[in-house]
């Protein structure tokens, strides 16, 4: 059985292919002037190019973390290239139609049409290629309902009150090695405000792509939802199959003021590398949402990508009665290594956090939750409830919790559950019994496990992520 | 023409022999009652059949409605016609039984060249065989056979084998645990089946469940093998009687053949 299920996972990363397209990039290094051209590159203010190299110098002082559950080459950081963009990007297109036919066949060819006549209807786009935003879509019908929707590079010059206010407010400089080098070298990215009391008119979502060889990508995203407001978000990323590890090393930050809510999902399918482990993403990333008085954060990520990924979407729930989510799938196979949970900093009276993980584990990789909940001093009644449910496929891959808790306040009620399952036989036996595949079996299974989370994404994006599922579960039955 | 012919039929589990020459033949129509002790045999048989991965065969043949079975994988043996009703029903958290079940049933259309349903279609199919079964609706949308209690897991195979209307059927001990109520749902469910291009194999210990659905045959199978075979009144002579007036012959037998 388990033979017939390792079939069933072995599969082709369906977006591993490359685009010819050319590019302009930095040759490998970094130092400070790799800095200041990438900042000329972007023409940014001073005040930016400062905030970077400032990063820097905090980054040249940390060293890399050992703690989390994966194992991985040391990263060259001299051996990378921090800029790459398409050439046709170097006057910035006007609109779609001045954009590379080839770079929209790239998006096309991923599912993810930028025409907006193609489009999902109710779905805005930034599309980021290598390290720039190559078009953002629907931004004047955005514009309307006051929405700001575009790379971020776009707003360090036009909404620089803002960018300055909140850049690093929820993600410091020198939280952590990766989040300081992303600071430093930070290439593109979205950004979002939505003003008060405004209900964004449509799902944002931002599509990233890395192609070309030996680049990282740090992107880096701020949302902001003023007061009153409402956005929903989406992330999914795709690299081409290729035989060296790259680093993707992004920041996002969150920003819900009093009575906003915003929800985030991201569809992570970044080149997980072969079935040996040659290659794949490094995905290395901070995420974290800050929740003032009444807001409401949900994280829900479909992670089935990368070789290592390391990454814990957080919330500070600082205001009084803030809510924070998270709802998480992280698919592992072949060699992959996932390190990934969240942090539920509970600052303010009754804040609530609820966390799902579903962890699913096959061939022979590791797959661990890590998960913090710390209940402060003031937070009075607060509450946290954390279910981490671990899926095996096969004998030979693991999965690890590790639940952490702290609790300073002694009103606060901290409730944990876990289980472990397996893909058990008798499971297989009835789905073939009834005349389904080895491979509809074992991906029915999987969806069926994961149903919490996938409930939480919105429509279309469910949809996506359930096919994904199958695709990262498919492969010949011989 | 059999609809199920098995010939001669040696298989193992883990190296250890279960099944040891036997022989089986079900015409079209017919019912086939199997009885017989505990660790006889009986649920590997149905296993062996429909080809669960670890069972091992080793000598014979199967043959369903002309289709060579022992070299098919198991949902190929189920696209042929071969349904299994397990005596142990198995959970499968968060697949909605609808899901599961047009899953199946669209399978094994598409094995035969059929189009797959439509969800409406599908949706009056099921909430009929639904009722058939006595299950209230709700339980299309619940996980398959998740928190069910034994009797609905039971009446749960009933119901994908009225949705799936396969050429032969096993059922394994359909009847145990059940109540009287219960047990002439799951009769119900294959009486309204039987027709005379439709077998059933039911393996049971009681005779009550015979007494809602008539066998043509009675066996008993013991050691792995069919050690007697008679009509509808066998059942009775067992129930009041026991198995071991035949399993003494049978070791015999099996010392007389293993020597
Ligand atoms: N997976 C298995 N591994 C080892 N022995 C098994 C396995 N399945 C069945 N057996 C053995 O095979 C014999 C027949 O079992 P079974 O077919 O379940 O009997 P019945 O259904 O007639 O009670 C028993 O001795 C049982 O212990
Ligand atoms: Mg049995």
């Amino acid at each position: 059985m388990t033979e017939q299920i390792d079939q069933a996972l072995e599969r082709e990363y369906e977006a591993g292919f490359v685009s010819d397209i050319e590019s302009e990039t930095f040759a490998p290094g970094l130092d400070e002037d790799v800095i200041r051209r990438i900042s000329a590159m972007k023409s940014e203010p001073d005040w930016m190019l400062e905030w970077r190299l400032k990063a820097f110098k905090t980054w040249q002082q940390m060293e890399e973390p050992e703690w989390a559950h994966v194992d991985y080459q040391k990263i060259d950081f001299q051996a990378i290239s921090y800029y790459s963009a398409p050439k046709s990007m170097a006057d910035k297109p006007k609109s779609l139609d001045e954009v590379d036919p080839e770079l929209l066949a790239t998006y096309e060819k991923l599912g993810i049409p930028l025409l907006e006549q193609q489009m999902l209807a109710g779905v805005a786009v930034d599309a980021v290629f290598d390290s720039v935003s190559v078009v953002t879509t629907f931004r004047e019908k955005l514009w309307e309902a006051g929405v700001i929707f575009c790379p971020i590079s776009e707003a360090v010059q036009e909404y620089p009150e803002l960018v300055k206010k909140y850049l690093g407010s929820v993600v410091p400089q020198r939280d952590n090695y990766f989040a300081a080098l992303n600071c430093a070298v930070f290439t593109d990215g979205s950004f979002v405000y939505i003003p008060k009391g405004t209900r964004c008119p449509m799902e944002l979502s931002t599509y990233f792509r890395i192609n070309e060889q030996n680049t990282g990508q740090f992107e880096r995203t701020l949302i902001i939802a003023d007061e009153g407001s409402h956005v929903s978000y989406l992330e999914g990323c795709t690299a081409p199959q290729r035989d060296e590890n790259q680093l993707h090393a992004a920041v996002v930050e969150l920003v819900a003021l009093d009575d906003a809510e915003i929800k985030y999902s991201t569809v992570q399918n970044w080149y997980p590398g072969d079935e040996n482990g040659k290659g794949g993403i490094y995905n290395f990333v901070t995420k974290r949402a800050v929740c003032h008085t009444n807001a409401k954060v949900s994280w829900t990520q479909v992670e089935t990508g990368s070789a290592v990924t390391w990454k814990y979407p957080s919330c500070i729930l600082r205001g009084d009665n803030s809510i924070g989510e998270f709802y998480s799938v992280a698919l592992t196979r072949g060699m992959q290594q996932a390190d990934t949970g969240t942090k539920m900093i509970h600052m303010g009276k009754n804040t609530r956090s609820t966390i799902i993980s579903k962890g699913i584990s096959a061939g022979r990789s590791n797959n661990s939750y890590r998960g913090l909940v710390r209940m402060g001093p003031r937070a009075d009644g607060a509450r946290n409830f954390t279910q981490c449910d671990s899926l095996l496929i096969g004998d030979q891959c693991g999965a690890h919790t590790f639940p952490y808790v702290e609790t300073k306040n002694p009103t606060a009620i901290v409730e944990h559950e876990a289980t472990t399952s397996k893909v058990s036989d008798d499971q297989m036996f009835l789905c073939q019994q009834r005349g389904l595949d080895a491979e509809k079996a074992v991906s029915m299974i999987v969806n069926g496990f994961c149903k919490e989370v996938f409930k939480e994404l919105p429509m279309e994006f469910a949809v996506e992520a359930g096919k994904l599922l199958e695709i990262s579960l498919e492969g010949s039955v011989g | 023409m059999s609809m199920l012919s098995i010939k001669n039929l040696h298989a193992s589990v883990e190296d250890k022999t279960i099944l040891n020459g036997l022989d089986l033949d079900i015409k079209p129509g017919e019912v086939h009652a199997i009885m017989g002790p505990n660790g006889a045999g009986k649920s590997t048989l149905g296993y062996v059949v429909s080809g669960r991965e670890g069972y091992n065969v080793e000598q014979g043949t199967a043959v369903l409605d002309g289709v060579e079975l022992l070299e098919l994988d198991a949902e190929e043996r189920a696209r042929a016609g071969l349904f299994l009703a397990f005596q142990y029903p198995v959970e499968i958290p968060g697949v909605s039984n609808m899901e599961f079940m047009k899953a199946s049933v669209d399978a094994q259309r598409e094995a035969r060249g059929e189009a797959a349903l439509s969800s409406r279609d599908f949706l009056t199919m099921a909430k009929e065989a639904c009722s058939k079964v006595q299950l209230p609706l709700a339980f299309l949308k619940r996980g398959v056979n998740e928190g069910f209690s034994g009797g609905e897991k039971k009446r749960n195979e009933i119901m994908q084998m009225l949705l799936l209307e396969p050429k032969l059927c096993i059922l394994d001990e359909s009847d145990s645990g059940l109540d009287i109520d219960a047990l002439q749902v799951v009769a119900d469910g294959v009486n309204s089946l039987r027709s005379d291009d439709r077998s059933f194999i039911v393996i049971t210990h009681y005779q009550r469940l015979l007494d809602y659905i008539k066998p043509d045959f009675v066996h008993v199978l013991s050691e792995g093998k069919i050690i007697k075979t008679g009509g509808a009144e066998l059942a009775h002579e067992l129930e009041a009687q026991g198995y071991a007036w035949l399993t003494g012959d049978s070791a015999e037998n099996t010392a007389e053949t293993s020597a």
